[in-house]
């Protein structure tokens, strides 16, 4: 069966408490998942007070300033800091989003920060997203047309068939929806997951691509694209706004279509 | 040890094409429930004070009965189709998934056979 208890090595204990450095009254608790592969100890739960008057205002100026501040030696992803790249993805108050565009002030109570769900841990907040970037690679996500491009120009589009990469083309591949995904939990070994979906979706929807069939073709599985059962986290988790489980159906359709 | 890159952990053994006509055939038994249970509520209702020999004697009208076949017929299939959806989610042992989902359609098929065949029982026996 699927596995609904965490293994014992697994098991998340109580961890350390550090109180904010210097007199300070406007703190906030930030109670944050760590792992370390080198201890041979199970995860815990270190708690760091933060002062909110020396803070940016979002998780991940929160997250900066613990580790700059307060322990060096947690661990995560992050990069530009404004919500384009999805390096610093995890789940921040029971949610799969990005710790930069996500406000402290938006949270109540404590802020619980751990690393998205499902996926091997590296260490600390840093997940082991290999299996997710090969899946992405599987479905070949570049433009494969067979006419070669025009030698004096690009290839054409219109502005109506561009416009049906909208929605699509916006995902910045940070996995908050696919490891938020409880199909992807099941079966990630073979359910390629909202992501990877929408982005298979993004090359058979556009005009110049020539290979929808093939791309078709290539999802036609129970596991690869049908273990997808609309439960709909991927569109409430993605901190873009889009909406994978809407791609997923245009896929369907599409399987439908030409049947 | 093992050298696979995990491009061809990804990949596996590719699309079994096999996906499409489960999930279609799920949503037009579903779209064929729909009269199929209606009809069979209504007719639960008007028998719901008959005695066995009217509640038989409904059932022996050629319409009721051809219906009724149907919709046990299309009940069994559809169930078994959506919880062999259920395994193949839940049960990640590909021998064991395998052998449940046979074993489903298996009781599934009984199922509707007997029910079927109660049904021709009563229409055609009286």
């Amino acid at each position: 069966m699927a596995k609904f208890v965490l293994p014992p090595n697994s098991r998340i204990q109580p961890g350390e408490h550090h109180p904010a450095p210097g007199g300070t009254s406007n703190t906030r608790l930030f109670k944050v998942y760590r792992w370390d592969p080198d201890g041979g100890q199970n995860p815990r739960l270190d708690t760091y007070e933060v002062d909110l008057d020396t803070c940016g205002p979002m998780v991940l100026d929160a997250l900066i300033k613990i580790k700059n501040e307060i322990d060096p030696t947690l661990t995560f992803r992050r990069s530009c800091r404004e919500g384009i790249c999805g390096s610093c993805a995890m789940n921040i108050d029971g949610r799969n989003t990005l710790a930069c565009t996500m406000a402290i002030d938006d949270i109540k109570g404590d802020v619980r920060i751990y690393p998205l769900p499902s996926m091997r841990v590296v260490k600390d907040l840093v997940p082991d997203m290999t299996h997710f970037y090969a899946q992405y690679a599987s479905i070949k996500p570049w433009l494969r047309a067979q006419t070669p491009a025009p030698p004096d120009h690009e290839r054409l589009q219109s502005p109506e068939d561009r416009s049906e990469l909208d929605g699509l083309y916006e995902c910045i591949l940070c996995a908050c929806c696919q490891t938020s995904c409880p199909s992807y939990w099941w079966n990630p070994d073979r359910y390629l997951g909202p992501a990877v979906l929408l982005q298979a979706y993004r090359w058979i929807a556009d005009s110049r691509d020539e290979s929808t069939g093939e791309r078709l073709d290539d999802l036609d599985d129970a596991f690869k694209l049908y273990r997808c059962h609309t439960i709909m986290n991927c569109a409430s988790a993605c901190p873009k706004g889009l909406n994978p489980a809407k791609a997923i159906a245009e896929i369907k359709q599409l399987m439908v279509a030409r049947q | 040890m093992q050298f696979r890159t995990p491009l061809k952990q990804a990949r596996g053994l590719g699309a079994s094409h096999h996906g499409r006509a489960h999930w279609w055939a799920q949503r037009v038994s579903a779209v064929a429930m729909l009269p199929l249970m209606l009809w069979l509520v209504i007719g639960l209702a008007v028998n719901s004070g008959a005695d066995y020999a009217q509640a038989a004697a409904w059932i022996s009208s050629p319409i009721n009965a051809v219906m009724l076949i149907l919709a046990f017929g299309v009940l069994f299939y559809h169930g078994a189709l959506g919880l062999q959806v259920a395994l193949e989610d839940y049960v990640p042992h590909k021998g064991v998934r395998m052998g449940l989902v046979f074993g489903l359609r298996f009781v599934a098929a009984f199922l509707a056979g007997f029910a079927i065949f109660s049904v021709l029982t009563i229409a055609l026996g009286g």
